[in-house]
């Protein structure tokens, strides 16, 4: 059964119309027309829908839509301020840290997380906090070092 | 003979096979270049490297160059984009093309000005003479670069570059960072529909039933011809709940048809198999010197291509005609598949790139694209969208076969390697579509009345192809034997996989001559110099050796070093690795160094980028992946049963480029993988104190050899 939900996407307050189980990820692609989460398994296990719900970086495939109702969402396109990219943006692109760069805005997405619970972490911590994101291009030596270096810039 | 001193047949092969100028460049746009290579992006940074060479020949900045998306309507046919021949093929030809575009500008320029064209230079695309810019530059010309080649103007020597042969940023990542769309999945085209397919419940099965379902609004048609089964409808979400609708509700009749996946080997060993001489140099003498001899037997298991991404594809027929967005790695041999199956003349039959993610060989692009062709027929005028499941894209895509290797040597009494055997067993690695005739596409080969895909060919039996790429010891052995079995029955579909052969028979022969090398009371290192003349082979493994610090490693209890070195294909790249492992209470990466010479370079952080991704990948590879089945299908159909190294298990990777600047270009995407793999196995060997030869090195696996031991 359709039903109307708002959710708030990238700050501004939006109302879609689909049945409450269906993916948050779905809803941003398809009806919200945001390319930044993209799908990859489905299944919650790969990162590349990883968006921020709140403060905290989760998968979007496996999420129904009805339970980000409450919380903020935000993803990849909503973390450039003023037209500057965020810091993790930035380090990403200072790094080339990428490869195909399809699970480059799920990875931004935890590492931003990261950074705002924990200003300077150490190696170890972000690779824990990755843990939840696969690459199959074999750039994480890149990326980690991205995060590090995104950690303690001004801007988020 | 032509000025330069070039002939029609030395040109490169890629401009030889699209001959004019205007396939290759267009100054249509004021102040841009669009360069039209027929070699795609797929997170290679191909098209950066590309975009460079264009703009060091022509003298244009490198923000003015765009690259034209590839497509089999305007783009030269370049073949298929692996290899890590793209460098070679496509710059090849761009620098050709490039510099003769120059040559011309300059030389009409002369003319104009009534001078001689050593008086001018071009500067972001604009002709100079020392007092300052002239006004005329490529878009002044108001011509299409439009005559063909030869002649050829000679291209600048790499000592001139100012743009070329420097780390230059990725064109096609601020795109990707910031979620602008770029890839096939974010395509949207008016009127889209979406199509998700039924996969059979098993390799060999057959569709017996299907009830006809009623469907709710918004699903349009319900596809079945022989045992491709598939939905059609108005949203993606609407396509997955029919097809799982369906799923449930068709009945099958399924048959075993895969084998033992726990005696992998003994099946390898017993199927039919063609066996081709692959290297025959018989020397009796030093046969006759060998007072030691070594025998050892390696295998791989199936090997997933695990893109991030499940493949997606969209077509539209319009009349007779289709057009095809695919991300396949060979559109051009798309096409012409796409219409020897369905019976279409090929100009009927458009196929254009859209990137998709990371490709690392023959994987399920073509497929979907096939799927989508079929699908949009039933909607004339209406794009067609599919997407693949992730269990399908682990479970029905081509994978890297599976293989066994047995190798026997002999020492001489001073412990040098005499006398070499080596035989190697393999499905093939080249099913791409159209090979051998064959349009080889999922979704036609389950259309009824169909024959199923048949065993993937391998190619002339050379060190540099298929199953038995660098099947041929890179070292100095004076009585040389090496032979491939091809399998005639292929069970589990394959194809090219990255570095096809060589990544398990560097990893064999690698372990091996740490066999040999213990056997003869050498160090690792010392041995293979000491079976190596060719200087630039030398001299990789001495810089891996030295990045590592491999004459003052610790020897700890449980931690272990190894090294690993190949050409690749015999011909191309030289990379030694060196692995730092530790086994305690599991097998952990620490550590890889590794060296390269790849020839010039183009973007040094580009060649760096993908040797370390190779080297990871490797590693996932050699320490975790394993395709696993039953007695009819796959089952490692989830990230969980497929897994991959993570970030908390990737080791620190260091690459250093050996600088050859008068070398041609010999690609990077590849070389990594052997070396790496040859690496860790030595390194676990080393730490654990056991060898174990059969692949992937799982915790498990060196585990049970130890309590075998």
């Amino acid at each position: 059964m359709r039903e109307d939900i708002q959710i708030t996407v990238n700050g501004v307050a939006r109302v879609v119309s689909c049945e409450p189980e269906t993916p948050l990820l779905d809803v941003l692609r398809h009806d919200l027309g945001l390319a930044g989460p993209r799908f990859g398994c489905g299944a919650g296990l790969c990162g590349a829908c990883f968006v921020l719900l709140g403060g905290s970086a989760r998968s979007s495939c496996d999420l129904p839509v009805s339970a980000a109702a409450g919380q903020p969402v935000t993803t990849v396109e909503g973390l450039a301020t003023a037209g500057r990219l965020h810091p993790v943006q930035q380090a990403v692109l200072d790094e080339q840290a990428a490869q195909c760069g399809y699970c480059t805005s799920g990875i931004i997405m935890s590492a931003v997380a990261l950074l705002r619970a924990t200003a300077a972490p150490t190696e170890a911590e972000v690779r824990a906090a990755l843990d939840g994101n696969l690459c199959r291009c074999g750039s994480h030596q890149r990326v980690i070092r991205a995060v590090l270096r995104a950690a303690g810039r001004p801007g988020d | 003979m032509l000025p330069g001193g070039l002939v029609t047949d030395q040109l490169p092969p890629s401009l030889a096979a699209n001959p004019r100028l205007d396939g290759w460049l267009d100054f249509s746009t004021r102040g841009l270049v669009t360069v039209r290579p027929g070699k795609v992006e797929y997170g290679q940074g191909v098209w950066t490297a590309l975009a460079q060479i264009a703009a060091e020949e022509l003298d244009v900045r490198l923000d003015q160059v765009r690259i034209a998306p590839v497509s089999t309507a305007g783009s030269p046919d370049e073949g298929v984009t692996s290899g890590s021949r793209s460098i070679e093929d496509s710059g090849g030809a761009l620098r050709f093309v490039c510099a003769q575009a120059r040559a011309d500008l300059l030389a009409a320029a002369a003319a104009r000005l009534e001078t001689g064209p050593a008086t001018l230079s071009v500067r972001g695309g604009e002709v100079c003479t020392a007092a300052g810019g002239t006004g005329l530059s490529y878009w002044s010309a108001r011509r299409r670069p439009g005559r063909a080649v030869p002649p050829g103007a000679p291209a600048k020597p790499p000592a001139r570059w100012s743009v070329a042969g420097r780390s230059v940023p990725r064109i096609d990542l601020p795109d990707k960072v910031t979620g602008r769309p770029r890839f096939l999945h974010d395509l949207v085209l008016p009127g889209m529909l979406f199509g998700r397919v039924v996969r059979p419940p098993a390799v060999d099965a057959t569709l017996l039933e299907v009830p006809d379902l009623a469907h709710p609004p918004g699903v349009l048609a319900q596809v079945r011809s022989g045992d491709f089964l598939a939905v059609i409808a108005e949203s993606d979400r609407a396509a997955v709940a029919a097809a799982g609708r369906l799923a449930r509700a068709s009945r099958w009749a399924v048959r075993d048809s895969l084998p033992d996946e726990r005696d992998l080997k003994g099946f390898l060993l017993a199927a039919p198999a063609q066996p081709e001489a692959v290297l025959q140099r018989r020397d009796p003498a030093a046969a006759g010197r060998v007072t030691q001899r070594l025998a050892a037997e390696f295998s791989r298991p199936f090997i997933a291509h695990a893109s991030l991404a499940p493949s997606c594809a969209v077509a539209r027929w319009d009349g007779d005609a289709v057009t095809v967005w695919a991300h396949s790695q060979g559109i051009f041999a798309l096409r012409r598949a796409l219409a020897a199956g369905l019976g279409l003349d090929p100009a009927r039959v458009t196929v254009r790139h859209v990137e998709g993610a990371g490709v690392y060989g023959h994987n399920a692009a073509d497929d979907a694209a096939a799927d989508a062709v079929l699908l949009a027929r039933e909607v004339p005028g209406r794009p067609v969208r599919v997407l693949w499941s992730r269990a399908d894209e682990l479970g029905w895509g081509p994978v890297g076969p599976a293989m066994v290797a047995r190798l026997s040597a002999g020492l001489d009494a001073a412990g040098r390697i005499q006398a070499w055997r080596q035989d190697v067993w393999s499905n093939g690695f080249i099913g791409r579509p159209g090979t051998g005739g064959e349009p080889r596409l999922l979704a036609l080969s389950h259309l009824a009345g169909a024959a199923p895909i048949p065993p993937a060919l391998d190619g002339p039996p050379s060190g540099a192809m298929g199953a038995s790429r660098n099947a041929v010891p890179g070292y100095h052995i004076p009585d040389l034997g090496v032979t491939r079995h091809r399998l005639l029955a292929m069970p589990v579909r394959t194809s090219s996989l990255r570095s096809l052969g060589a990544f398990f028979n560097v990893f064999a022969i690698e372990s091996f001559m740490d066999e040999l090398a213990a056997a003869a009371g050498a160090d690792p290192v010392a041995f293979r110099l000491a079976h190596l003349a060719d200087p630039r082979a030398r001299r990789v493994i001495e810089a891996a050796a030295g990045l590592a610090g491999w004459a003052t490693r610790p020897r700890g209890a449980g931690t272990g070093w190894g090294l690993g070195y190949a050409r690749y294909k015999g011909v191309a790249g030289y990379c030694a690795a060196v692995a730092e492992v530790a086994a305690d209470t599991a097998i952990q990466l620490r550590r890889l160094w590794l060296a390269v010479d790849v020839g010039r370079v183009i973007n040094p952080d580009g060649v760096i980028n993908q040797v370390e991704g190779g080297a990871l990948q490797s590693a996932s590879w050699a320490l975790r992946e394993r395709v696993r089945f039953d007695r009819a299908r796959i089952t490692s159909v989830t990230w969980d049963s497929y897994p991959i190294l993570r970030f908390s298990e990737v080791p620190e990777v260091t690459v250093r480029i050996v600088p050859v600047p008068g070398q041609p270009e010999t690609g990077a995407g590849e070389l990594a993988q052997g070396p790496v793999a040859g690496a860790i196995g030595n390194a676990v060997a080393d730490a654990a104190g056991v060898r174990v030869r059969d692949l992937p090195l799982t915790t498990e696996q060196v585990t049970r050899a130890i309590e075998e031991s």
